[in-house]
């Protein structure tokens, strides 16, 4: 049974100009409760890797830069 | 992160409190202060600065009992009543005797409530009889000033583990635990004297209307692994049948919310805006009524402050946009919904188990022990009900002294080995699988199922093919599931707790043949309430492996309830309706 890659638009987006990640800032990857942001090996600026988010947002309110922004999952907009 | 590394380690502890959100910080410092020699370890599946119910804050505290206002008789009164009467009131009246104090210290670490002109906490009421809810203007502080607490009393704190398993020794007590690391799948043995459950509700049982497996009223870390390991451990879980169900907003399953807003003069209304319910306090007879209306031709429902002047509205969307679910401001501006303007549709929540709103929980007793000796459990998770984050915080102190005082006078258990290989195996499976079903699919396959089979109103027939159906997804994961790396070994292994938690709700729902606690228990082929068969508790446990349930007698009242008082939540429709 082979997996398939199914697309969504995911919640939480960083704003990759203000985002510090590269000066090692891990802060909203830290915090969110649900583990769903990770720091991206290409860009080297914060994401949501998973979609799984409560939009509960202290991943935006903890962001020293004020680079997250959180927005209502699409299926509950 | 997140690819596997092969790891085993040993943790040796005192006290091993398990869930770092409400109860489980409070449990630490307690068991610390009692006894800063012993060695006290906070584990958390997330990160405890940000964990839990209240990772981003509170708008109040639903349940105070302050002087001047209420009496612990009175509330252990109303809450007896509020659930129909299946309360050992031991527990509740020491949770309404203790909690003051508690406010007192939470306002001295810097969490601060509403006062009056004269320095006095100052209350407002929501329930249908007393008076019990102190707002918190400054509600976002709360996680911030127990971190600080954590830090000062050198509590050691163990983040991204998930608890699995608990570790019980020949003698049938509590050893310690199991876990696992959600970014790498290492493997952890912590063992223990004694261990504190603070694992939060079960929230993510059924499945909200959207369809999105983590649009929960509850904070979706709480998946009932706390039900689930209790259960595995042989110990005994209260009155399951008891769902939490909740009044929310529709689609943002955000609380609506009658704490915040009633008392400023809003209020749950029907389509023609007419109140309907005499008391917005959460209880099942009061969802039962948000049921009925919801389901009518005067349906939907709505809560209704668009009577109420703009500055006052103002100042309730201060509070509901900024503290406790603040991306709510973000859902009503994405919809064009003022609140000054039109009413907000409301819905209720999918099931859960929660004593913290309901009185779903692993059974203790007023030193918050469950069944297994030395293990603890308090807050959502624990069978104390009604007992909101006050009772979390309360509770888990009771927890934590009394634990850290069983330690002192215990050797630290034998455990058995061959149950940590086993259950190492049993985790790692699905990491082990090159191909199958993600955990996603069978999360909202079992999940659906929970929707169709077990949700009120309940139906035997209905229920059973649930069981049917929730075994063969069973029959999946114990064969297909796969993990591709440790994020989805975390969620794997959560889905299983889901199932046990669906399994024991649909058994628990079948063994009450009566209809109680209003929509939380409404069966349709028994709808009558049965007082002369049904008025005990059901304890619900793991025997040779399978689920069993028994009658448990209520424990003798402290606080006698008159007749006429009895039935006081059952009167909760608004008397000129039909
Ligand atoms: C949206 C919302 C609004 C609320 N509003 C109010 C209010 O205004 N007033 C009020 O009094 N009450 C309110 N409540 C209720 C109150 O927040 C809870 O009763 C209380 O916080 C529960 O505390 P707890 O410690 O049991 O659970 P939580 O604080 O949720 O903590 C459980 C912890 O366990 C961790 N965990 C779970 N599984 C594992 C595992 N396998 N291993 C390790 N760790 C694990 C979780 O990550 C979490 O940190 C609200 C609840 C919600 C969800
Ligand atoms: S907290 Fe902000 S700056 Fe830091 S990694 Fe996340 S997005 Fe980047
Ligand atoms: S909103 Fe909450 S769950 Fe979503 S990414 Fe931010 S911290 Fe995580």
């Amino acid at each position: 049974m082979p997996l398939a890659f199914s697309p969504t638009t995911v919640p939480v987006v960083v704003d990759e100009a203000k985002c510090i990640a590269d000066k090692g800032c891990t802060v909203c990857v830290d915090v969110c409760p649900l583990d769903v942001l990770r720091i991206s090996d290409l860009t080297g600026k914060a994401h949501m890797k998973f979609d799984e988010c409560w939009y509960c947002m202290p991943c935006e309110k903890d962001c020293p830069t004020g680079a997250v922004t959180v927005n209502i999952p699409y299926l509950l907009r | 992160m997140d690819n596997f590394v092969e790891g085993l380690s040993e943790v040796t502890c005192d006290v091993l409190v398990i869930g770092g959100g409400t109860a489980g910080p409070m449990a630490a410092l307690k068991a610390k202060q009692k006894n800063p020699a012993l060695n006290v370890v906070l584990l958390e599946k997330a990160n405890v600065k940000r964990s839990g119910a209240i990772c981003m804050g509170m708008d109040g505290l639903n349940n105070a009992v302050v002087p001047g206002y209420a009496t612990p008789e009175q509330y252990t009164k109303e809450i007896t009543i509020a659930n129909d009467g299946i309360v050992d009131q031991a527990p509740v009246f020491k949770y309404a005797s203790r909690c003051y104090d508690i406010i007192q210290e939470l306002d001295r670490f810097g969490i601060r409530f509403q006062k009056n002109a004269n320095g006095d906490f100052d209350l407002k009421k929501v329930h249908h009889l007393g008076t019990y809810v102190l707002p918190m203007p400054n509600g976002d502080t709360v996680k911030k000033a127990l971190y600080r607490q954590i830090k000062r009393e050198r509590i050691l704190v163990s983040n991204r583990f998930m608890a699995t398993r608990l570790l019980t020794a020949s003698d049938g007590r509590i050893a310690g635990a199991t876990a696992v690391n959600t970014r790498t799948a290492e493997f952890l043995v912590l063992r223990a004297k004694t261990v504190i459950l603070c694992m939060g509700a079960a929230g993510r049982l059924g499945l909200p209307h959207s369809g999105y497996l983590f649009g929960t009223y509850e904070n979706p870390t709480n998946s009932g692994d706390g039900y689930a390991m209790a259960y595995h451990a042989g110990a005994a879980l209260a009155n399951l049948e008891c769902y939490q169900i909740n009044p929310l907003i529709k689609d943002y399953n955000g609380p609506a919310c009658a704490y915040v807003a009633g008392p400023f003069g809003a209020y749950t209304a029907n389509s023609e805006g007419n109140r309907f319910i005499e008391s917005d306090y959460w209880s099942g007879q009061m969802m039962q009524e948000f049921y009925n209306e919801l389901q009518s031709g005067k349906g939907p429902v709505f809560l209704k402050l668009n009577h109420l002047h703009a500055d006052t509205v103002g100042e309730i969307e201060e509070i509901l946009h900024k503290v406790e679910r603040p991306s709510r401001g973000r859902f009503h501006q994405a919809r064009g919904t003022d609140y000054r303007e039109k009413m907000i549709e409301m819905h209720i929540s999918e099931i859960g188990f929660c004593s913290g709103h309901s009185a779903s929980g692993v059974f203790v007793d007023e030193f918050a022990r469950t069944t297994v000796p030395g293990l603890y459990a308090a807050g959502d998770m624990a069978s104390v009900p009604h007992n909101y984050m006050l009772g979390a915080f309360t509770n888990g102190a009771v927890a934590g002294e009394h634990a850290a005082e069983v330690a002192l006078e215990t050797d630290l258990p034998d455990f058995d080995s061959e149950f940590v290989k086993a259950e190492r195996k049993r985790v790692l499976a699905p990491t082990r699988r090159e191909d199958g079903i993600p955990p996603n699919q069978l999360e909202y396959k079992t999940r659906r199922l929970v929707n169709d089979y077990l949700q009120p109103p309940k139906v035997t027939a209905r229920m059973r093919i649930g069981q049917a159906r929730l075994a063969e997804v069973r029959d999946d994961l114990e064969t297909a599931l796969v993990a591709r790396n440790a994020h989805e070994l975390m969620r794997s292994l959560e889905v299983s707790s889901i199932l046990d938690c669906a399994d024991m709700a649909a058994h628990a729902s079948l063994f009450r043949t009566e209809s109680r606690w209003g929509l939380y228990h409404n069966r349709v082929d028994y709808p009558k309430k049965d007082d002369d068969n049904w008025f005990c508790h059901t304890l619900l446990r793991k025997v040779d492996g399978r689920l069993v349930s028994e009658k448990r007698p209520i424990q003798p009242y402290i606080v006698p309830i008159e007749n006429e008082e009895r039935t006081a939540y059952d009167r909760l429709r608004v008397s000129n309706q039909a």
